[in-house]
């Protein structure tokens, strides 16, 4: 009887109930110093004085000029500095760094800086500059507008999103008597922190350590950002020659860290008086902010989803990041699907509309079917299972029933259709080329990976698969500690990634140690012959190729896929819209551990709901108004609906014991099932979070 | 109710945990920040700083409060109770593990603390209500109803199929 697919509970529970897993807060070091940032606060411009205007006496004070390698923070290009040196692109840029042994007199310090404004270019539509485009063509456009007896049009938009992981972004860094420097922080990509400050602090890989502590929530958050909070804190700590904390406070790490992508996009679509989608057009546009950081992938999953779970003989989709005068967005939870399947699926109700077709039966008719290809030419295989959640979600919601008994009341249902392809986009992958090594110890084996626990329950997952792997005892698996002294690079925790290829790695693994055993228990081999480390690389499935210049091929590996019904309640005086229930019906493979899974949909499915509901990033001259949690509000026990979740399975043959990625699923669908259940009371949205004077103004028209 | 007396200048003296201590720090400093600097007590977490999202919450003469907005002087006589004084093996502390009720952390101590304090046998509009001032980002709050509902029925062992479905009870 194996581990896999039980309910083990997590590695990291224990620690976690009783308050004693060591975040980085909770974390102290003899002599260590305090560090603050000093944050540019208008959107565009150049410095022209900059002054430290208290008594220096006991701080340590870095700017531009202290780097010692290049003022860059690496991402995917090198354009973000790590501090001004006189250009401020976005509010809230960082220029100097302070550090002292007490927060009150650190607090207290003043700083002069005077700046000769520019022109800020805020709104996204206006600009020029791109940071990325993407082109996606199948078949032929025209051609397929002139086999439609019926086109919808249609622009539809999301806001800014903060992760509000209850846990900010904080990093402690301690200078080493080599000359080098070790960071220890809330950070999902080890790797990519090192690489960064390698770069930053121009020191060889081998003075650089990356030590992550415990993660008290990421979502995406974390997997940037600590590039920009370590470099920070290795600077200062380097100069002051003592270990410096840089631990941002709510509005600090809400004001300046990084958000989900504004996005703007447009749908025109060909569809047959029978339903059959025969052209598709989109325009997909997201606000990258002042640099590039990850905008261009995030693009590119956005474009690769934008038509949704959907076959179409004629697709084109156009997409393109841009650059704006506000803080850098980057990755978050789903990492730009969400905002094109929104578009997709809010306009996919209105496509039915036109018809005077049900929603769902408009969705069963152009459902991905294995066999089908998608706008990229991909082949969808057996691992499909967008027709078998949609009709589970109807049936197990009672869709046809309340669609109809609701009408006229102020109760409405709607559903939404989506996938989310699992592992880095293309052929991401097998640049990543992710390494992980399994060695014997006294206890049995220790898993070593980069992939970080921040939540998900990654560690105790991994732990599971290595476990039936090897066939020996659950309690016989630990997992390091991410280190980049000890552990390989087995890329960075994202991309609904972790189980599915990391985890095949480790299978892997651990089916060639149990050869190297000779059929003794790890622990037994470690005390008979020392330890036993086996380390594999990342191969790619078979048959697997992506064009990434003509984005053609396979985008994904495979795709996880899911069918949300949300049910919401309306109310006509104060036009606030309640989520009553969510029916959430995903395939994402199989379940590693079930709890942990349902975990990751539940979770996920709030997060969204905020996302749709209430989440309201105010932006005014460039920087976020409501940098707090008093008036950005996420959801409360009594704002999120009741979550009834099905988890159909359907074995994915390159996954570790079937599993698929489920990280990013659960963000797609609620917003457009939420916006849908309010079309459905005759309210027409088609921009979220779908605040009461939006319903107010949407509801006009209302019958 | 009768009026408190003023407070007297000189150490604070208050119950922690169960134990007696006596705390000779500013009568404005946070509590959060005495019981997380001064006593070491690093289970209570910082979220906000500002009450709204409750990471922070202990328990003062049994009630939840959000320790980023007590100041010291106000727990002067009175008793603390933070996740240390939990014990480890609290049976809500068991069903956070179990049922999925904990997943990054940051918001557990404050949470479990505040369903330390619902009513007995409380209804899920009760836990809900009693909830509302601790802000969870990671679990959608469902887990966190499950795990409350096992801790006050140790003897339900239920046995969750892998895949199936999961319906909330109302």
């Amino acid at each position: 009887m194996g581990i896999v697919g039980t309910n083990v509970p997590r590695v990291d529970g224990p620690a976690k109930v009783r308050g004693t897993a060591r975040y980085v807060d909770d974390i102290t070091f003899p002599g260590m110093l305090h560090g603050r940032t000093i944050r540019t606060t208008i959107p565009c411009g150049r410095i022209t004085d900059l002054r430290f205007e208290s008594d220096p006496a006991g701080f340590t004070v870095v700017d531009w000029r202290d780097i010692p390698g290049e003022n860059c923070i690496t991402h995917i290009t090198d354009d973000q500095p790590c501090l001004v040196r006189s250009e401020v692109r976005h509010v809230a840029e960082p220029v100097l760094l302070l550090a002292h042994e007490d927060r009150e007199a650190l607090l207290g310090a003043r700083v002069h800086i005077a700046y000769e404004r520019g022109q800020p270019l805020l709104d996204p539509l206006r600009s020029t500059r791109f940071h990325k485009e993407v082109l996606i063509e199948q078949g032929d456009l025209a051609r397929g507008f002139r086999a439609a007896d019926l086109v919808v049009e249609g622009e539809y938009r999301t806001g800014h999103q903060e992760h509000a992981y209850i846990e900010p972004n904080g990093v402690i860094a301690v200078p080493e008597p080599n000359g080098g420097v070790t960071v220890y922080g809330s950070l999902q990509c080890p790797y990519f922190v090192h690489h960064a400050l390698t770069r930053l602090l121009g020191l060889p890989d081998g003075l650089v350590r990356v030590v992550q502590t415990e993660v008290g929530g990421a979502f995406g958050g974390k997997e940037d950002y600590p590039s920009v909070i370590a470099g920070h804190a290795a600077l200062l700590a380097l100069k002051a020659k003592r270990p410096v904390k840089l631990v941002y406070d709510r509005a600090e790490d809400m004001w300046a860290t990084t958000k989900r992508h504004p996005s703007i996009v447009r749908h025109r679509t060909g569809v047959t008086k029978r339903g059959k989608l025969v052209a598709m057009e989109i325009e997909v546009i997201l606000d990258g902010g002042a640099y590039v950081t990850l905008s261009p992938v995030v693009l590119s999953r956005s474009c690769l989803h934008a038509a949704g779970a959907y076959r179409c003989p004629h697709v084109h989709v156009e997409g393109r990041a841009v650059f704006t005068n506000t803080p850098p967005n980057g990755a978050f939870r789903g990492f730009g699907a969400p905002q094109t399947q929104f578009a997709i699926e809010a306009h996919m109700d209105r496509v039915a509309e036109a018809l005077g077709m049900d929603p769902a039966r408009l969705r069963l008719l152009n459902a991905l079917r294995p066999g089908d290809t998608t706008a990229t030419g991909q082949t969808i295989g057996a691992d499909c299972s967008a027709l078998a959640v949609l009709r589970e979600a109807v049936r197990r919601s009672g869709w046809r029933r309340k669609r109809a008994a609701w009408r006229g009341t102020n109760k409405g249902i709607g559903l939404a259709l989506f996938r989310h392809g699992a592992g880095f986009t293309g052929s991401g992958e097998e640049r990543l080329a992710s390494r992980c090594s399994l060695a014997t110890s006294e206890r049995g084996v220790r898993i070593l990976v980069a992939s970080t626990e921040m939540g998900q329950g990654a560690h105790t997952t991994l732990a599971q698969i290595v476990a039936d792997s090897l066939g020996i005892p659950f309690e016989q698996v630990e997992v390091a500690v991410p280190d980049t002294a000890e552990v390989p690079n087995s890329g960075p925790t994202v991309a609904s990634r972790t189980c599915m290829v990391v985890g095949r790695i480790l299978e892997r693994c651990a089916h060639e140690m149990r050869e190297g055993l000779g059929g003794l228990a790890p622990a037994e081999h470690f005390r008979l012959h020392g330890p036993l480390v086996v380390t594999k690389q990342y191969e790619p499935p078979p048959g697997v190729a992506w064009d990434e210049e003509h984005y053609r091929g396979d985008a994904y590996p495979t795709f996880a896929w899911g069918c949300d019904v949300a049910e919401v309640e309306y109310d006509p005086d104060t036009y606030e819209v309640k989520p009553t229930k969510l029916t959430l019906v995903q395939e994402f493979g199989r379940p590693i551990n079930p709890v942990l899974a349902l975990g990751q949909i539940e979770g996920g499915t709030a997060q969204a709901v905020g996302w749709a509901l209430t989440e309201h990033v105010v932006m005014r001259d460039g920087g976020m108004a409501n940098a707090q949690l008093t008036d950005y509000t996420i959801p409360t026990t009594l704002d999120t609906p009741r979550l009834a979740t099905v988890m159909l399975e359907n074995p994915y043959a390159h996954g570790p014991f079937g599993a698929k990625g489920v990280g990013e699923l659960p963000f797609n669908g609620p917003a457009p099932a939420i916006v849908n259940a309010l079309r459905h009371l005759g309210i027409d949205v088609r921009e979220i979070p779908a605040l009461p004077e939006r319903v107010m103004e949407a509801a006009r028209g209302r019958a | 109710m009768a009026a408190r007396k003023p407070a007297a200048p000189g150490p604070v003296a208050f119950t922690l945990n169960g134990g007696a201590v006596e705390m000779d720090a500013h009568p404005m400093a946070r509590l959060l920040d005495v019981l997380r600097e001064d006593l070491r007590l690093t289970g209570t977490k910082e979220g906000c700083g500002e009450g709204e999202c409750g990471a922070c919450t202990v328990l003062l003469d049994g009630d939840p409060v959000c320790s980023c907005l007590v100041p010291l002087a106000q727990v002067r006589g009175r008793e603390v109770v933070t996740i240390e004084g939990l014990g480890g093996d609290h049976p809500l502390q068991r069903a956070f593990v179990e049922e999925g009720g904990a997943q990054c952390g940051a918001c557990t101590p404050g949470m479990i603390l505040a369903a330390v304090a619902l009513p007995k046998h409380a209804t899920l509009a009760e836990v809900r209500t009693g909830l509302a001032g601790n802000l969870c980002r990671c679990t959608g709050y469902e887990a966190i109803y499950r795990a409350i509902e096992k801790a006050n029925k140790p003897s339900a062992v239920r046995r969750q199929p892998p895949g199936g479905s999961v319906e909330p009870k109302e």
